[in-house]
């Protein structure tokens, strides 16, 4: 029974042949059986030291105490612990001089990332540079306000959500309604002069009136817009859904109503105070 | 009289489904009665016009069947490149979300398309190969010829019609969210009606075998078509919300329903994927190779461990969620000891071939079956060591299992079903030999390269999302958003495509290979098969 290959021949078959094929009588390979035999006894040891086996009323607990659980729940008490106070502290700080405080600044920029990241980035990108209907929080312009407090407010209550009566709250008219579409066509045009290039030049004129009666209360006679009704700037080339003639003409005839929810509901006080921080210091703050 | 009851039954069959599809109450289940009502109306009809028509009565019970087999091996064939088709179409559609086109939202979008691709590869393609294959092999190694006359067109009608209606299902929105167990109730229903007749058919031809003894690849399928069975109903207990619709609700709720899932979703892995395919390794790669199994006694050792050991593992699909802990290490503990019981099986593939390892330098069949059972003996590593709960922490959700899975799905079971196939063909069709044994080659190339790009991607991106998912600064806030981790992928997603599209192509080419085999074959010139023992 020795096994070079070379002498396989000579070793049995077992007799049996099945449509030609049959089978030798070779023993287990030992390096296999033994291993085999290993992770046998290494299972055994090893549901001794974790909890394993099922009994009437729980289970054995194992010799190491190990817990899924209770492990979560060291890691977050360690994260706790090193951060005991910040966040009670962060909870309760005036956030416009916390700069001054260089441990709490941190902690709140770090954790106003994560928080960020998590609940955030799905519509401001992970990057924050926003995208089509979601502004862009990187740079200095301001739908509701950039102040840190204005921030923080914006973040809390969110923007013309049902669940938050202390949500910020503004509709702009659809003016396909009321407006007839010559009055549109000028207009749109106008409001394209105000950063640019319109693209019928002879309806500028005609578009300012249109735009002085109907438009201009909310959005200033020059076009700067109004942070307390959350009316856009719509002079300095930055477009929320977009500048082009067709953008701007859907977004008066049919209106807009982009909504944020309320994080009161799902953040801690610490968390949208280290959130509204970290989107502040982001470059556009105020 | 057979006749008349049939006829009968078929118009009940026809008359209801009528019924159903006018008081359907969704889109899906609406087609499915329409479908079978034309179905069964049409068999009527062919049944009535051929009534009590004299058939001339032949005696070919000593010869195999072997037309099953035949339309299995095209059904296998077809699926398999509409199963290699959808995955590659998704893996892209993962990589460019563009693909998934406005027009076609709520059809063809990834949800929708994902169960199709995995039922097509595993149930359909994998389903097909174990049905004929296994009619096959059966009828060989028992020397009879299939139990039950036309009960086994009766079991490959019925799994396709089950295919079809799954698959058809999934487009159309009728899913029972199971993971490998998406069909709906009625479909579920049927395919335990099949399965059972499936069961008969290969018993009936065990029982009336003319061998002394079953012959191990017997063993693996048999317990691969009990076992799967036994899982299939437990996992889809549930109570229809209506008669005449698609929904359904389960039995179980939880953390029970969960672990029950996933009791299943392993031992399809452990019995389907593997204990079947296991069937087919033992009979291809000796009858291929031309020699002798390695060891009988490592056969029997193996199979038995293999078969109680893995009905225990399912719960490390559940690490770290609510199932007790208990159970989670017991999982882990079996994956573990399973290690050497699926090592069993390659070593005894592997070990076959000492005496002809020159055959690797001319056979590219063989070659493929070789290729295919290192792929088993390294995913039923990689399994295992996945299986480690601290492992498990790092690779669970990632793309890690994906790529594990793949290098098994077309590793292990694609790869031997193709040997198979090439051995089957030119036999089944009475040819000479195959068309081209080049076409082999490149198809043996294009498949590895493809499964080796689709497994290095996966766990490359795997690793990293998972070490990206788990990073967190020194004040515990973690640092990464998950859309930071898709954007890291893109580059691992469009190689992973890449290597679909490899795969699906060497299947492509295998299946002009053969196709060119049955119709520019030359003929070969030996009397039709005969059911009688070897010796």
């Amino acid at each position: 029974m020795s096994k070079k290959p070379e002498e396989k021949q000579e070793v049995e078959t077992t007799g049996h042949s099945w449509d030609g094929i049959e089978e030798y009588n070779n023993p287990l390979p030992r390096w296999w059986l033994w291993t085999f035999y290993a992770t046998i006894v290494w299972g055994i040891l090893y549901t001794i030291a974790y909890p394993a086996w099922p009994l009437i009323n729980g289970a054995t607990p194992g010799l190491l105490g190990f817990s899924t659980r209770a492990e979560v729940a060291q890691d977050i008490a360690d994260f706790k612990e090193r951060n005991s106070g910040l966040d009670e502290q962060l909870a309760s700080a005036d956030l416009t001089t916390l700069a001054e405080n260089e441990e709490l600044y941190r902690y709140a920029v770090s954790g106003g990332a994560a928080v960020f990241r998590t609940w955030c980035a799905q519509c401001h990108g992970s990057g924050a540079a926003g995208a089509e209907g979601y502004p862009n929080l990187l740079d200095n312009d301001w739908l509701w306000g950039g102040t840190i407090e204005d921030i923080q407010l914006t973040i809390a209550h969110g923007i013309r959500n049902e669940n938050d009566l202390d949500a910020r709250y503004s509709e702009m008219p659809a003016f396909g309604e009321i407006l007839s579409d010559e009055e549109i066509n000028s207009v749109v045009n106008y409001v394209m002069s105000l950063s640019g290039e319109p693209e019928d030049a002879t309806l500028v004129a005609a578009g300012e009136t249109v735009y002085l009666d109907n438009c201009a209360a909310c959005h200033m006679d020059d076009g700067s817009g109004d942070i307390y009704q959350g009316a856009p700037n719509l002079a300095n080339g930055i477009w929320l859904y977009g500048g082009d003639v067709d953008t701007i003409r859907e977004t008066i005839t049919y209106s807009r109503y982009g909504v944020m929810p309320n994080w009161t509901d799902r953040l801690s006080e610490a968390q949208i105070a280290a959130v509204a921080t970290y989107v502040h210091q982001l470059g556009g703050g105020e | 009289m057979w006749d008349y009851v049939k006829i009968v039954l078929l118009g009940l069959v026809a008359l209801f489904a009528a019924i159903a599809a006018n008081f359907a109450q969704d889109l899906a289940y609406q087609v499915h009665a329409i479908l079978i009502m034309l179905i069964a109306g049409g068999m009527f009809l062919w049944a009535v016009r051929r009534t009590d028509e004299y058939v001339v009565p032949t005696d070919n019970s000593q010869e195999y069947m072997d037309g099953v087999v035949r339309y299995g091996v095209i059904a296998t064939a077809f699926w398999g490149v509409v199963g290699f088709l959808v995955g590659t179409f998704i893996a892209f559609q993962l990589a460019f979300p563009q693909l998934n086109f406005a027009w076609a939202e709520g059809y063809a979008n990834f949800g929708r398309l994902r169960p199709l691709h995995t039922s097509a590869v595993i149930f359909a393609f994998g389903g097909n190969a174990l049905l004929c294959t296994s009619f096959y092999i059966v009828q060989r190694t028992s020397a009879a010829r299939l139990w039950g006359g036309n009960l086994a067109w009766f079991v490959f009608w019925g799994y396709n019609l089950f295919i079809v209606l799954a698959a058809t299902g999934y487009l159309l929105g009728a899913t029972q969210s199971k993971e490998y167990a998406e069909p709906e109730w009625y479909v579920d229903l049927w395919l335990t009606i099949v399965w059972v007749a499936y069961l008969a058919v290969f018993l009936g031809t065990i029982m009336t075998r003319k061998e002394k003894h079953i012959y191990v690849a017997n063993w693996f399928l048999l317990s691969f078509i009990v076992t799967v069975a036994m899982l299939h109903v437990v996992n889809n207990l549930s109570v229809p919300v209506s008669i005449f619709g698609s929904r359904s609700v389960q039995l179980f709720a939880g953390v029970q329903d969960a672990m029950t899932q996933w009791w299943y979703g392993h031992n399809a892995v452990g019995f389907f994927l593997t204990a079947g395919f296991l069937g087919m390794m033992y009979y291809f790669v000796p009858k291929q190779a031309e020699r002798p199994v390695f060891s009988y006694k490592l056969s029997i050792i193996h199979f038995w461990a293999l078969i109680f050991l893995y009905i225990w593992a399912g719960p490390h699909h559940l690490h770290y969620t609510a199932l007790p802990d208990w159970a989670s290490t017991l999982g882990m503990v079996f994956s573990i000891i399973l290690w050497m019981p699926s090592w069993g099986g390659m070593i005894n593939g592997l070990m076959t071939l000492s005496g002809a390892w020159d055959k690797l330098r001319t056979d590219p069949v063989i070659r493929m079956m070789v290729i295919s059972i290192g792929f088993y003996g390294m995913s039923t590593f990689e399994g295992p060591m996945m299986s480690i709960r601290a492992v498990n922490s790092l690779s669970h959700y990632t793309d890690w299992t994906i790529g594990h899975v793949h290098s098994g799905a077309l590793g292990w079971n694609g790869m031997i079903t193709f040997g198979a196939l090439y051995f089957l063909v030119p036999r089944l069709w009475n040819r000479e030999k195959l068309y081209s044994l080049a076409m082999v080659s490149w198809h043996f190339w294009l498949a590895t390269i493809g499964i080796v790009l689709y497994a290095s991607a996966m766990w490359v991106t795997g690793i990293m999302e998972g070490l990206m998912w788990r990073e967190v600064d020194a004040q515990g806030f973690l640092v990464n958003s998950f859309a930071d981790t898709v954007s890291a992928k893109f580059p691992m997603y469009v190689v992973r495509g890449l290597g679909g599209v490899l795969y699906l192509a060497g299947a492509i080419i295998m299946c002009l290979n053969l196709w060119w085999t049955v119709t520019r074959g030359q003929e070969k010139q030996v009397s039709a098969a005969i059911a009688a023992p070897a010796e």
